[in-house]
């Protein structure tokens, strides 16, 4: 039915967003709660560079972290000489050039949610003798789960949806890097692939709708349980 | 662990414009109450106590360990403190049953003791339930479980019974009167309704705007006629304390026995013959007459002194009246009208009227 072109691309795709979302989840917990819980110099300044990918051009994105983690870039003849890790060109730096895109949406979202838990809850957990890291763990992040599933799943599309930056950063590689959106892309720049382009454009849609529907259906099993509820 | 040294406090806090100073000494036993109105600095204090806020000077003891000193920059965190705090709001855990929180600060070694807290609160049908569908009465059981179990030093509660109704104010009351008997935990308990107090305090700290006014035994501060507006006024009660002497079941009638003799009937209790109980006396059910009479409907008539009679600073028309019943004391209120009238002086002889409906008791 599909053939075995759409399904690298299709795993592949899942693979970078997937991949995309898992990195950026820990930096993505702390930098929200950073953001939601303290006041601190540079606040503004901060908040200003977290949106900076949802308004930059994707490609000037890319273009940032070929200068950065390329092989001439600071970061990347760190990574090279001491990890021996090559992130331009390969799946794995689709899957940064991802992650960085999805990073305000996934944060934006966890910080509406941190900032919904009432504080009360987390005083009375430290009367009761929790500490810091048993309250963030028991009270903080539960309470926190309809926002991290939301926040993550809009992460997962933003990763999947990548265009911009991915193709500058980690190019279009046919079974490393060749995703839904630039195998489509590829597709279009092809005489006779209007057929072909339409039916990745369907599987697109596809996906993104059982995504939107798995994360409706566990954010409404999580809100149900922390309003008291069996779900 | 001596629990004799109870609780000291020396701070000093701002707050805005607000600011407070206490310099005081908790027992290390019994329900003290932290009493006054709202902004008087209670709960602040409350706050302090609980290692939520840190006091701008001062230090806090608890049993002879300290848990604040602002000199040597000593502070130990609210979640080392081993403190039970009951919140105002409950403030359970959403998402944990009722169960899971209760479960939730219990240490290894309360496990046992489990049971024996869910029953003394009547929470055992609750436990699978969310928090989300509790009564409000219900969750203040449930809080004042889960800070029992945690195996506190004390136990702070910031006016458990706010949002209540009458019937729901009243049952809770009865668990805590229960749990200060059965629990030998000091409780620090605050509230701004003087009928509450007289139902659960034996010590009791008086506090005005952001200061202490008064602190002492409970029984000893309601005898002080300059505190008799800041403790309630009209709606102010003395406590009572006598000894069940009968029970009369066709009338549902209960006798008891006061220490110089006399006798009070009061509405059927449950405590055993030979069991110490006390009793509210609200002063504006007090009557007076010059001498018994049957030919009046109410049953307790008690032969007093007039110990002090004044007249209230800011209302000229009343009478505030102090009466000796043994060691004892009981409180009155008059018009100065029928004072005048019935020719009353202080020393002189006097017999206080109580309806017998106007009793409720707690079992000491």
């Amino acid at each position: 039915m599909l053939s075995d072109a759409e399904i690298e691309a299709i795993l592949i795709s899942l693979r970078v967003a997937g991949v995309a979302v898992a990195w950026i989840l820990l930096p993505g917990i702390a930098v929200a709660w950073l953001m939601a819980r303290h006041e601190f110099r540079g606040k503004a300044l901060l908040d200003g560079l977290l949106h900076l990918p949802l308004v930059l051009p994707p490609v000037v994105v890319g273009y940032l972290l070929l200068m950065s983690l390329g092989s001439r870039g600071l970061l990347g003849t760190w990574l090279n000489e001491w990890w021996g890790v090559r992130l331009p060109f390969t799946w794995q730096g689709a899957a940064v050039a991802g992650g960085v895109m999805a990073f305000p949406l996934l944060v934006r979202a966890l910080r509406l949610s941190l900032e919904a838990v009432d504080p009360r809850l987390e005083a009375a957990a430290s009367t009761l003798g929790a500490g810091r890291w048993r309250v963030f763990a028991t009270i903080t992040l539960p309470l926190t789960l309809p926002g991290l599933l939301t926040g993550s799943v809009l992460a997962f599309a933003r990763a999947l949806s990548e265009f911009g930056a991915t193709i500058t950063f980690a190019s279009n590689i046919p079974g490393e890097t060749r995703t839904l959106p630039l195998a489509l892309y590829s597709l279009i720049q092809t005489p006779g692939g209007e057929a072909a382009a339409a039916r990745l454009c369907a599987l697109s849609v596809v996906i993104a709708m059982i995504s939107l529907v798995a994360s409706e259906w566990l954010a409404r099993r999580a809100r149900a349980r922390l309003q008291g509820r069996d779900a | 662990m001596n629990h004799d040294n109870g609780l000291i406090l020396e701070v000093s806090h701002r707050l805005g414009a607000f600011s407070l100073e206490a310099d005081l000494t908790l027992p290390g036993r019994g329900v003290t109450a932290l009493f006054g109105a709202s902004g008087s600095g209670k709960t602040s204090l409350l706050r302090l106590i609980a290692g939520l806020d840190r006091p701008d000077r001062g230090r806090i003891e608890l049993d002879g360990e300290p848990l604040v000193d602002t000199a040597t920059r000593h502070f130990v965190p609210a979640h080392r403190r081993r403190l039970g705090v009951v919140f105002q709001e409950a403030r359970l855990f959403p998402h944990y049953r009722v169960r899971g929180n209760l479960a939730y600060a219990m240490p290894a070694h309360m496990a046992s003791r489990f049971e024996a807290v869910v029953g003394l609160l009547g929470i055992d049908h609750l436990l699978a339930r969310y928090p989300a569908t509790l009564s409000g009465g219900e969750a203040r059981r449930v809080a004042i479980g889960r800070a029992l179990l945690s195996d506190p030093c004390l136990l702070l509660m910031d006016e458990p019974l706010t949002g209540l109704d009458g019937a729901r104010k009243r049952e809770l009351l009865r668990y805590i009167q229960r749990l200060a008997d059965e629990v030998d935990i000091p409780i620090v308990y605050v509230s701004h309704e003087p009928a509450e107090l007289v139902e659960v305090a034996d010590t009791l700290i008086l506090m005005e705007q952001g200061r202490v006014r008064a602190q002492g035994k409970l029984d000893a501060l309601m005898e002080r006629c300059d505190l008799t507006d800041a403790l309630g006024g009209f709606d102010a009660a003395m406590p009572l304390e006598a000894s069940v002497q009968a029970h009369d079941g066709a009338y549902g009638l209960t006798r008891l026995g006061l220490d110089d003799g006399q006798v009070l009937i009061v509405p059927g209790m449950t405590a055993s013959l030979g069991q110490r109980v006390r009793l509210r006396v609200p002063v504006r059910e007090v009557a007076l007459a010059r001498a018994p009479s049957a030919e009046l409907s109410y049953r307790n008539q008690l032969v007093t002194v007039i110990e002090q009679a004044w007249v209230p600073p800011g209302d000229a028309a009343t009478m505030e009246l102090r009466l000796r019943l043994g060691s004892q004391m009981l409180g009155a209120r008059l018009t100065r009208k029928s004072y005048d009238e019935l020719g009353l002086v202080v020393g002189q002889e006097v017999t206080a009227l109580v309806r017998t409906v106007a009793f409720s008791s707690r079992d000491v």
